[in-house]
């Protein structure tokens, strides 16, 4: 990738790796009740970062996301997000404190109109308007601003998902199983979506994959998380397809 | 039963009998509305709303009297001073009551109808002990008495059209908070998904608390309306309470139309029912109908057509 050392206003593309990490989860235990399902994670996502998790169902990928933004409780470990410990903060004030979060089924407000559901995510930033640049990277959600939520197509609906995440300026993006019941040709344009969302806007993206030709198409390093460990990682340059795919199959 | 009434007689006595009914109505509205609020909001049946309602009521009767014995000289006003005092009374207690038990209850719904109906109990029984067992009125300002003559045989009380104006000034304020503010879009958003609107950087207690507050609050303003057709004491809550869960699953929940239109429906039906038959037999006729709409329509007269 191309570097510009001149101009230090405008974020490089890609990671910056050797800074502390933007998001950094330590010995992370976590469980429904009496049954853990993560056994002490550790996971650092540099700034900038695009890291792919990745793991068959069952293995704890949407019990990491529900984690980190506070709706399954943590057992033990910490959660830190530049800088700051997040790991006793309500959902609330994660997302105050720079999480941001596309759930797996994108949950959108079904009953509200697009424009309404973006608004719900400037709750944090005391923003009163949807901004500009939100419409610009998604032009279909202008398009469609008045229509009810629930009755937008389920590509439409990832999009909405994303931007009213995106609404609360955060520094980290979540994503659970973005590409879930969306056609081929869309998944190829949300992976272009979330490199661009990165570039301009210099945030980390975490985003749990069954998919390992989206993960190896968006992600700089990718790990495999199976019965709530993470037994493999590698970088994108650096990875060997075969073993990944053999973690994956049933 | 129509018999012995002449065509004119009749129309005048549907007339005045609607007119009665529209009263009626705008209680049924207004508590159905903090009860659908509050439903709607957080799964909550509150079974207490009567006693919030009864609250306002009282408050209004505390203002009419210190107006009278100190304020002679404003005492026309005293109505609007009242209804805002009764709001606030309700909605604080309200406030109290999420804070200190039902917030520790969400996971738990049914608990919380024995929680409110506990609460309803000790409500009632403060009443009793602050206000005393005996039913009180209230004295209404001279502006607010007699009736406007509109035919020979059809006059309208003043006090009815004045209740009215106030339900639709809630009413409609009700509703431009809940559809066209930052805190409505909030409410909504929390009530159609609780853990993403928490994920979106919603604060779901605060919105909690202040909802319960709302809800609690309009019932209170339904007490001070209330006070002009009935005389309040400790237990008259009850009387409404399940009339206006009625209007709430009939209108179907979490619409805010529908629940304008089936209280309408049934407090029409049984205002204009009861001149003919006896308060009962009405009440029945009334329930046996919603019953058998209610078999045909389960999910009440109103829905969203949306995909969930």
């Amino acid at each position: 990738m191309l570097q510009t050392s001149s101009s230090p206003a405008t974020l490089p593309p890609g990671p910056v790796l050797g800074t502390e990490p933007m998001l950094a989860i330590r010995d992370l235990h976590s469980a429904y009740g009496q049954s853990e399902v993560l056994h002490g994670l550790d996971i650092s996502i540099a700034p900038g970062e695009i890291v792919a998790v990745m793991g068959r169902n069952g293995m704890g990928k949407t019990t990491l996301m529900k984690t980190l933004m506070g709706i399954v409780p943590v057992k033990s470990g910490t959660i830190t997000v530049d800088g700051q410990d997040i790991t006793a903060l309500k959902s609330h004030q994660r997302v105050a404190g720079g999480l941001a979060y596309v759930p797996q089924g994108r949950m959108i407000f079904s009953a509200m109109t697009v424009q309404e559901n973006i608004e719900t995510g400037l709750t944090v930033t005391k923003e009163r308007k949807v901004p500009q640049d939100l419409y610009t990277m998604f032009p279909v959600l202008l398009e469609m601003k008045g229509r009810r939520g629930g009755n937008l197509s389920g590509g439409q609906q990832q999009q909405l998902a994303i931007a009213r995440a995106l609404a609360s300026r955060p520094k980290v993006l979540l994503l659970d199983e973005p590409t879930e019941g969306i056609q081929p040709s869309i998944i190829r344009e949300m992976g272009r979506t979330l490199k661009k969302i990165r570039d301009e806007r210099g945030l980390s993206i975490v985003v749990s994959e069954q998919v390992l030709s989206f993960a190896l198409d968006v992600a700089d390093r990718v790990l495999v998380i199976e019965n709530g460990n993470i037994v493999h990682e590698a970088m994108r340059a650096d990875i060997d397809e075969a073993q990944v795919a053999r973690f994956l199959s049933v | 039963m129509f018999g012995d009434y002449s065509l004119g007689d009749l129309g005048a006595i549907f007339a005045m009998q609607g007119f009665a009914g529209l009263i009626l109505f705008s209680v049924y509205v207004l508590m159905a509305l903090g009860l659908a609020v509050i439903f709607g909001q957080m799964g909550v049946i509150n079974m207490a709303h009567g006693e919030f309602m009864i609250l306002g009521a009282y408050v209004t009767y505390l203002c009419s009297t210190f107006f009278q014995t100190h304020l002679p000289g404003l005492f026309g006003i005293y109505f609007f001073v009242a209804m805002i005092l009764a709001f606030l009374a309700s909605g604080a207690l309200g406030m109290i009551v999420e804070w200190t038990l039902i917030r520790h209850l969400y996971k738990r719904p049914l608990d919380t109808l024995l929680a409110t109906w506990g609460l309803s109990l000790i409500l009632q029984q403060s009443y009793r002990t602050i206000f005393g067992a005996r039913e009180v009125g209230v004295e209404l300002p001279s502006w607010l008495i007699g009736s406007v003559q509109v035919t020979d045989t059809i006059e309208v009380p003043i006090n009815g059209l004045f209740v009215m104006a106030i339900t639709t000034l809630i009413t409609v304020g009700v509703g431009l908070l809940m559809y066209r503010s930052r805190f409505g879009q909030q409410v909504r958003a929390v009530m159609q998904n609780r853990p993403m609107a928490g994920a979106v950087g919603i604060d779901t207690e605060k919105v909690d608390r202040y909802t319960f507050g709302l809800g609690c609050g309009i019932a209170g303003i339904a007490g001070s309306a209330f006070t002009m057709i009935g005389s309040t004491g400790p237990t008259s809550g009850q009387l409404y309470i399940v009339d206006t869960f009625l209007i709430v699953v009939f209108g179907g929940a979490a619409s805010l139309l529908g629940t304008i239109a089936s209280a309408f429906s049934i407090s029409q039906t049984q205002s204009t029912l009861e001149f003919f038959l006896s308060g009962s037999t009405a009440k029945v006729l009334t329930l046996l109908a919603v019953v058998g709409i209610l078999m045909v329509r389960p999910q009440g007269l109103f829905t969203l057509k949306v995909r969930r």
